[in-house]
């Protein structure tokens, strides 16, 4: 009997872990969870893409996403009509034009239509190495309270949004929430 | 022949065009060795949050590029090893350097091994012993006369 306990074990090891891995199959691997959770957002200033005024953190009240995006990001394009979709929902969206050049950052919005309420210009990715980011596209969740609360990796899409943004985000992602701000 | 000129000119080319690589020779200039070992050491235990199997040294990842100079203008500034390494931390999180903390989460990551070592030593222990016992256990010469002397066809008052 204690033979066959000594066998089991391994075996029970192994299927737990095949388990473990198959529960895992097709999530991003690579994606880390931010490490400012539950911060307020890092402080900064800078200019909106349209060229208007210099924006801060004051400037994103929540609850809303960031989505760090970029004219050069080929994944941005992919997610693009979904977030329309959502601006169109009500859902607050600024956008972080990651390390982009304007010119070409004003044309992807004005063939594509723009879903931010505002965009930050963060040519040098300042800001970006703020939040931790490390490429595009990502989204932060920003809750009621001007808190990180969420970081997702890759395309937004209605799956990933309803599991892991839209419970931070609270019914006001539902409603049509007020402007954050000009619209560029 | 007129061939042969523009022959070697044209390998000539390619050989340029083959080494011309884009490596990872960003130029930094510090204002001491010991700046630059720390950044040397430092760019070496930092992970690439993109390319995650590779230092920021090592990686080509723009992500990687940009790492490299905020960390040598931490250094230009004079920030201590640990300040960089929390920086850093604070935004990229636990896994941006390739020495976990020991602490609760990460105690069965270092001590896994460990404990993984210790299973299989005591579980070899007891099956090395248990086979010494068994072959340490040798039938007594009594035990082995009465056998053999149930299937002995020798009178009795003969066998030796």
């Amino acid at each position: 009997m204690k033979r066959v306990a000594l066998f089991a074990l391994p075996l029970l090891l192994m299927l737990a872990l095949a388990l473990l891995f198959y529960s895992r199959i097709g999530e991003n691997s690579e994606a880390l969870p931010t490490a400012l959770a539950g911060q307020p957002l890092p402080a900064f200033s800078l200019p909106a893409l349209d060229g208007g005024a210099m924006l801060t953190e004051k400037d994103l009240r929540g609850p809303l996403l960031i989505n760090v995006w970029a004219s050069w990001c080929p994944s941005c394009y992919e997610e693009h009509p979904y977030l329309l979709a959502l601006a169109g929902q009500g859902v607050n969206i600024v956008g972080l034009n990651y390390k982009d050049e304007a010119n070409a950052a004003r044309g992807f919005l004005a063939e594509r239509g723009s879903p931010y309420r505002l965009v930050i210009a963060d040519t040098e990715g300042r800001l970006g190495f703020d939040l931790g980011v490390y490429g595009a596209p990502e989204t932060f969740v920003v809750d009621a309270q001007g808190r990180i609360r969420h970081r997702i990796v890759g395309v937004l899409t209605p799956e990933n949004f309803a599991a892991e943004a839209a419970p931070l985000l609270g019914d006001a992602a539902a409603s049509a929430a007020p402007a954050a701000g000009s619209t560029p | 022949m007129r061939a042969r000129p523009r022959f070697f000119l044209a390998m000539l080319l390619l050989l340029v065009a083959v080494a011309a690589r884009a490596e990872n020779f960003d130029v930094y200039a510090f204002e001491s060795p010991e700046d630059e070992a720390r950044f040397d050491r430092l760019t070496h235990e930092l992970r690439c949050p993109k390319c995650q199997n590779q230092s920021i040294a090592d990686s080509n990842a723009p992500i990687a590029q940009d790492l490299r100079q905020r960390t040598y203008e931490l250094v230009q500034q004079g920030r201590s090893d640990d300040e960089i390494v929390a920086f850093l931390k604070a935004r990229y999180g636990e896994f941006i350097t390739y020495r976990p903390p020991f602490n609760a989460v990460t105690a069965l990551l270092w001590g896994g091994p460990v404990l993984l070592l210790v299973l299989a030593a005591t579980v070899l222990l007891v099956r090395l012993r248990r086979r010494a016992a068994r072959a340490a256990a040798v039938a007594r010469p009594e035990d082995v006369q009465a056998i053999l002397s149930r299937y002995d066809d020798t009178p009795p008052g003969d066998r030796p």
